[in-house]
């Protein structure tokens, strides 16, 4: 069970609370709960929720942290979940310079949850609707059986991947969908647009291709008007909500598994980001602030930790951290803009400095505006990852092994942004739901060079079936050759297709 | 402030019931179709220093998503162009930096005697009961409990301090300037022994392994880690377990426990040979009525014509069920796919205490024991 805060850990907080406001941190409030190891591996395998629906995987979670805790290989070292008030989590054993550490780094997600533009849009009673979605599931099972409802559950979570990331923050629904009537819209115009001409200027100004041109145009339009759905919709399980035949309670399910993975989305686009604010805001104020001297080298200790690159690998928190104080020391010297970019004397560069003293301004609207993807496509320098010693790596097929394959500045912001773009997923669309008017259901999957794993493709097409009960396709790509996998409920066919 | 999450904590124990589900999946009692998912590596990793590596069951579920082989990564570090950097075992970090190139088998590394104790959290000897009367019970001595009288050498010096400190305390006595603790005759505590019946299952296990020619190297190399694993993880759990070892060809014999893991040998497939030396070996030293016998017989099914066949279910019937626990046979694949001993074994012998278990690869010897062994049988 939760323990009340001890007075000592309650005086911490009030500590370390203090001096995050005086570093102008601007944070939900946080409850810290304190949890014995069992609690805390349980309550992590949630997510920390203290609700989820009843659910194997979470088990599956549970059985790694605790066997990798007994083995002593893992520790976690905080928890913090976007809700107001963020709940966070201490372990009852840690001696206090640890507590001051994951207090200090919460604060720094806290207010990153707070000010990020990506986390504008989601639930921030978050806590209780993931209660509330547990009692539906529970409530469902009880009534439909635990296989049954666990299998859809199954079947909804190897979807979950298929929605619009970006949707929250645009709006695609057109407003003729909604009802209103724009007469200008090609669905009403039926007649190319004709400039007004005097009779013998006619055939300069309105020549007769591009009337003709205009008028396909329109007509394809008009054909697109027709479709089902009307372009390609990228949140297939919106799609899918709205139209496959399903009973309430799966319809329900699947709502809540859609629900879920929107609220996530946001700390996926930002993940670098946010653990990087978190640690370099623990730092800020353990360094500065809330040590003593007989804490530091355990201090030091978990610090390096947590920031540390374990063979090759790149480590999220690290690259935050530093991205943000890279940050901080260009605009404090002044070194952006277009006087330093032109500047190409190495002496000049390196002791560059303006004075400006602008860097802390900087990372606090950085934190507000950005995600991980605007983060490294504006901040990453090749300074920076000359620096960082950063590397882009290959698949050798022949050696079996991943191997550095190169250093150039190009190639590594490239294949970070690549993996940053979209969660590293696939854009995967519904471009038909009414297939050669047999109700047959084609998914999307836009190609962009890099094949998806087709023996997962099939399974998913599988369970796709068993949502919309008509034959599935999946256009896609296999090495650069445009294929159409199908699934009627039966088998499975894989053809070639000639346009993409 | 009051909160509505505490509710939540109370339920806590459902990591419980979740957790139970999924040992469920891995050891396939439900949901079927999830278990190609289950990735995990092969039992026996590294066996240097006597550390093996065992994977942690992980299961994926299948989403659209690219082949990560295909990903080009970012890392961090020293090295140059071509440089390998190592293969899976991506931890550290989670996801969403793309930091995790292959597709990763959680690994920790166990000792040998820790992984037989792991194993047994899954398996038993089925149907183990007393039997026999000759050793059933030994007793044993321990030093375990402590008496008011005994002799001076056996006086526990701790006890009987903390009990005179405690009567001086009591009564009144002890002054803590000038703490001296003198124990008085009802003070004296002796460390004593107690005797505990100590029960001694008689059980002899018979391993019984093709060795013929159409046994790969690759097929005898999974009979041996199977077989293996079955013996260290008895060993770890009963003792005073008899073991006997038997190969075959188309002759059997009897051999030792070292040549039976070494042994190469060649020629035809008689199992019938091996069924009559195991039947032999009981009839003469293992009474049924005093042992619990459990017999396992690997092979790759390739069994000789001429009615061999017959001969073995004649046996098995006749011969060994009746007086066994548990007769396991484990058929791995023939490398000419010839292996027909484990259909018509299924086809023609109808018996519970028969268990049968095909053992494709390497990454199933683990299902295959359970299947022996799991509990819950």
């Amino acid at each position: 069970m939760p323990q009340q805060l001890t007075q000592r850990l309650r005086d911490l907080q009030k500590e370390i609370e203090g001096y995050a406001r005086e570093y102008g941190l601007d944070f939900l409030d946080v409850v810290f709960e304190v949890l014995d190891w069992e609690e805390i591996n349980e309550v992590a395998a949630y997510g920390g929720y203290p609700a989820r629906y009843p659910y194997w995987r979470f088990g599956m979670e549970y059985y790694a942290l605790s066997r990798g805790y007994a083995y002593g290989l893992q520790r976690i070292y905080e928890m913090v979940i976007n809700n107001d008030p963020c709940y966070a989590y201490l372990l009852a054993a840690n001696p206090s310079v640890d507590q001051k550490l994951v207090m200090a780094h919460v604060y720094g997600h806290a207010d990153f949850f707070k000010n990020n533009y990506s986390f504008a849009h989601t639930n921030r009673k978050m806590v209780d609707e993931m209660a509330n979605h547990a009692a539906r599931v529970r409530r469902y099972m009880e009534t439909y059986g635990e296989d049954e409802v666990e299998h859809f559950l199954d079947i909804c979570l190897s979807l979950e991947n298929l929605i619009d990331y970006n949707a929250p923050y645009i709006r695609r629904r057109r407003r003729e969908e909604a009802g209103d009537i724009d007469p200008d819209h090609p669905a009403q115009r039926r007649q190319p647009r004709r400039l007004a001409a005097k009779e013998y200027m006619e055939e300069y100004i309105n020549p007769q291709e591009v009337l003709e041109a205009e008028a396909q145009r329109l007509q394809e339009e008009r054909k697109q008007e027709e479709r089902f759905p009307v372009r390609p919709e990228k949140d297939v399980l919106l799609f899918l909500l709205q139209h496959a035949p399903l009973a309430n309670w799966q319809r329900d399910i699947l709502g809540i598994i859609r629900e879920e993975a929107y609220y996530f989305a946001p700390q996926g686009r930002t993940k670098i980001m946010n653990e990087g604010w978190a640690s370099y805001w623990h730092s800020k104020i353990m360094t500065e602030r809330a040590l003593t001297d007989s804490e530091l080298i355990d201090y030091a200790d978990h610090h390096s930790g947590t920031v540390a690159t374990h063979s090759g690998r790149l480590n999220p928190y690290k690259l935050g951290l530093e991205l943000f104080r890279d940050i901080e020391e260009r605009w404090d010297k002044g070194r952006h803009g277009s006087e330093w970019e032109a500047c190409n004397d190495y002496e000049l560069r390196q002791s560059w400095d303006t004075g400006a003293g602008e860097g802390r301004e900087r990372i606090f609207q950085v934190r507000a505006l950005y995600n991980d993807v605007t983060f490294i496509d504006e901040f990453l320098t090749p300074e920076f990852c000359h620096k960082h010693r950063l590397f882009t790596y290959e698949y050798n097929e022949a050696t079996n092994q991943y191997q550095i394959s190169s250093r150039s500045f190009e190639d590594i912001k490239r294949g970070l942004l690549y993996q940053l773009t979209n969660f590293g997923q696939p854009w995967v669309h519904v471009r038909d739901g009414n297939h050669l008017n047999r109700g047959e259901l084609v998914l999307w999957h836009r190609y962009e060079g890099v094949p998806l794993r087709l023996d997962y493709a099939l399974e998913v097409l599988e369970n796709l079936h068993t949502i919309w009960k008509r034959p599935v396709h999946l256009e896609t790509s296999d090495d650069g050759r445009p294929i159409v996998m199908s699934y009627d409920g039966s088998e499975h066919t894989t053809q070639e297709s000639g346009a993409d | 402030m009051t909160r509505e999450s505490s509710s939540g904590f109370s339920s806590i124990k459902r990591i419980e019931r979740d957790k139970k589900r999924f040992d469920a999946i891995i050891r396939g009692r439900i949901k079927k179709e999830l278990r190609k998912h289950i990735t995990r590596g092969e039992l026996i990793g590294k066996r240097g220093r006597e550390i093996v590596s065992i994977p942690i069951p992980q299961i994926e579920l299948p989403q659209l998503k690219y082949g990560r082989k295909s990903v080009v990564g970012v890392g961090q570090g020293e090295g140059v162009e071509g440089t390998p950097i190592g293969v899976g075992e991506a931890e550290g970090g989670a996801s969403g930096a793309g930091d995790q190139p292959a597709h990763h088998i959680r690994e920790v590394e166990i000792s040998i005697q820790e992984l037989a104790e792991l194993l047994g959290e899954e398996l038993e000897l089925p149907r183990i009961e007393p039997r026999g009367n000759r050793t059933l019970k030994s007793r044993r001595s321990r030093y375990k409990t402590i008496r008011s009288t005994g002799p001076e050498t056996l006086r526990s010096f701790r006890r009987t301090y903390r009990q005179a400190l405690k009567r001086q305390i009591a009564s009144g006595t002890y002054d803590y300037r000038h703490p001296v603790v003198s124990p008085v005759r009802e003070d004296m505590r002796y460390r004593s022994w107690k005797e505990e019946p100590e029960p001694v299952a008689n059980a002899v296990i018979i391993y019984m392994m093709d060795v013929s020619g159409s046994m790969g190297h690759e097929q005898k190399e999974i009979v041996r880690i199977e077989s293996f694993w079955i013996d260290t993880w008895i060993r770890a759990h009963y003792h005073g377990i008899a073991n006997r070892y038997i190969v075959h060809d188309a002759a059997a014999q009897e051999v030792d426990r070292e040549t039976f893991y070494t042994t190469r040998e060649a020629g035809g497939t008689r199992i019938s040979s091996a069924y009559e030396l195991a039947a032999k070996i009981i009839a003469g030293e293992y009474d049924p009525q005093e042992w619990n016998i459990y017999c396992f017989h690997f092979s790759d099914g390739d069994n000789w014509g001429g009615g061999d066949d017959e001969r073995c279910f004649e046996l098995l019937l006749e011969r060994l069920l009746p007086g066994v626990n548990l007769f396991g046979y484990g058929q791995v694949e023939s490398r000419y796919g010839s292996g027909h001993f484990l259909e018509a074994l299924r086809e023609n012998v109808e018996d519970e205490k028969l268990a049968v278990s095909q053992i494709p690869d390497r990454e199933a010897i683990l299902d295959s024991i359970k299947d022996f062994l799991g509990k819950g049988k």
